[in-house]
């Protein structure tokens, strides 16, 4: 057993230096890319937070192909723009019994919503538990307006959340996780590197451990969320980062929790929490 | 019809036999990082071993490790260390070990999977149930292939 150990460690030193000739793949590490939109700069690498054990931490952009990351650098260009002028119309249109709209509390989006995707999840004590960005809306629809709860991956959520998380764009994310939400940082820290499916990795595997290598054809980033609701071209649409961790698990191969379900809530804040400090980036473009 | 029922059972026959060979994975036992003996009794077959290593709904070995006798194919990965030379540094039975339950030999903390192994995480998904990655076969057909590798 040591025998073998010691093996290893020295063919992985010698590994580090072969590892320039992969075939067909780009060499490791983030880019030193700048995302600039609409002549906005956004943060991309920052600190680790505290217990995050990175050397420091990169918004998933960084890792992208130059053709992916320019989808995102002009919101003509950006494919999830369309679904931010949609939640737009459905912020003024009256829905539900009580005959309102968002706006009719809430007046203008980009005054009264700036700030808000940068600080959830986001502790509701109604709830008992925290709310997400997608929880919030399903309240304010089903008690306020007495109109019906939307679907988490439904076009009109996803519309939505463009639309909020837009007004946060380029601000840092800045989430919770004392008092009643410790609870669920601490869950969802244990999600976090816990292994699953057949495959048996957990997400730090490839997130923490291997961000910056190549897994086939796949540039492997940190899993940040600070771009969710997120356009991705193997989609074709936009999705939630709940939809994003269903794959994930999935892929090895593992009965996935529910998109809206604690767990993912749990996983959602403490991702959060460790890209404390990127800037909000929603609706990002990935591959 | 009469045909085709001969061929069916000839092949179930032959799937069951082959099988009912091979050491179950629960019975597999690692001694010292090594596993002297073949899993199925037979050989293993390189020139299968090799489209296992790179098939990816199998060992998906190439997902993770470079290897140059597979230029031909795009996208290695770099999650291991290259597989080039690896016949020079380890045995039959210790690549054997390896591929059973690398995390007995490598390490808990390793990323790569067991491929004949149960010892999978939590919530596996129904259609993987106490099914392990690779078949008896495919491991030794994979260390046959492995033994290819020199430098
Ligand atoms: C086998 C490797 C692997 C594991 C394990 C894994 N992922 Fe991923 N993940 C990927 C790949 C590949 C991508 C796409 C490229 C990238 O951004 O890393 C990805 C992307 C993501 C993204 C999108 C990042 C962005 O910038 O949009 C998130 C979020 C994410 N993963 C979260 C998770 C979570 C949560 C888990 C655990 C439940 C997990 N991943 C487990 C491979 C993995
Ligand atoms: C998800 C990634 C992954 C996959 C898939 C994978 N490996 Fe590995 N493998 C590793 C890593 C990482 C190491 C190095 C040990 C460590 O640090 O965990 C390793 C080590 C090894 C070693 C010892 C290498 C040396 O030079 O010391 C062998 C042999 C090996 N792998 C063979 C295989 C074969 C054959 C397959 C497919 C049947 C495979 N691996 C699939 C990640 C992987």
């Amino acid at each position: 057993m040591a025998k073998s150990r010691n093996s290893i460690a020295s063919i992985l030193a010698a590994a580090g230096i072969v590892a320039a000739g992969v075939y067909g793949t780009a060499s490791a590490g983030p880019d030193d890319n700048q995302l600039i939109v609409e002549g906005q700069s956004m943060v991309t690498e920052a600190a680790a937070p505290e217990g995050v054990e990175v050397e420091k931490i990169y918004s998933g952009w960084r890792f992208r192909s130059s053709e992916t990351q320019s989808l995102q650098m002009d919101d003509f260009e950006n494919p999830a723009m369309p679904l931010v002028d949609i939640g737009t119309d459905i912020w003024g249109t009256e829905d539900g019994a009580a005959g309102k709209s968002c706006q009719s509390c809430h007046n203008d989006a980009s005054d009264s919503m700036k700030g808000i995707r940068a600080g959830y999840p986001k502790w509701s004590d109604k709830r008992g538990k925290p709310h997400t960005l997608e929880t919030q809306i399903n309240e304010c629809r089903t008690d306020r307006m007495e109109a019906k709860a939307w679907k988490w991956e439904s076009s009109e959520m996803l519309s939505m959340t463009a639309l909020v998380g837009f007004q946060s764009r380029g601000m840092p994310v800045n989430v919770t996780t004392d008092g009643p939400m410790t609870k669920w940082h601490d869950m969802g820290k244990d999600l976090y590197f816990t292994r699953v499916g057949q495959l048996n990795m957990s997400c730090a595997n490839c997130h923490e451990d291997n961000y910056g290598n190549m897994i086939r054809a796949d540039h492997l980033s940190q899993g940040q969320i600070n771009g969710f609701p997120t356009y991705r071209l193997k989609w074709g649409g936009v999705g939630s980062s709940h939809r994003r961790f269903k794959g994930c698990m999935e892929n090895i191969r593992a009965v996935a929790y529910k998109r809206g379900s604690d767990e993912f809530i749990a996983l959602e804040l403490y991702l959060a929490s460790r890209g404390q400090g990127l800037s909000v980036e929603t609706p990002a473009v990935r591959n | 019809m009469w045909k085709y029922s001969a061929v069916l059972l000839a092949a179930l026959i032959g799937t069951n036999s082959a099988i009912a060979a091979d050491t179950a994975p629960t019975d597999v036992k690692i001694n010292e990082g090594e596993i002297s003996s073949s899993l199925t009794g037979k050989a293993g077959d390189p020139a299968s071993g090799r489209e296992w290593y790179a098939g990816r709904k199998l060992g998906n070995c190439l997902a993770c490790h470079q290897t140059t006798d597979l230029k031909e194919l795009p996208f290695h990965g770099e999650v291991g260390p290259p597989m080039d030379g690896v016949a020079d540094r380890y045995e039959v039975a210790e690549l054997r070990a390896i591929l059973v339950n690398s995390k007995e030999v490598l390490g808990d903390e390793t990323i790569m999977p067991g491929f004949y192994t149960f010892k999978a995480g939590v919530r596996v998904a129904d259609k993987f149930q106490n099914k392990t990655i690779l078949q008896a076969q495919q491991v030794e057909d994979i260390i046959a292939y492995l033994k290819t590798l020199k430098e």
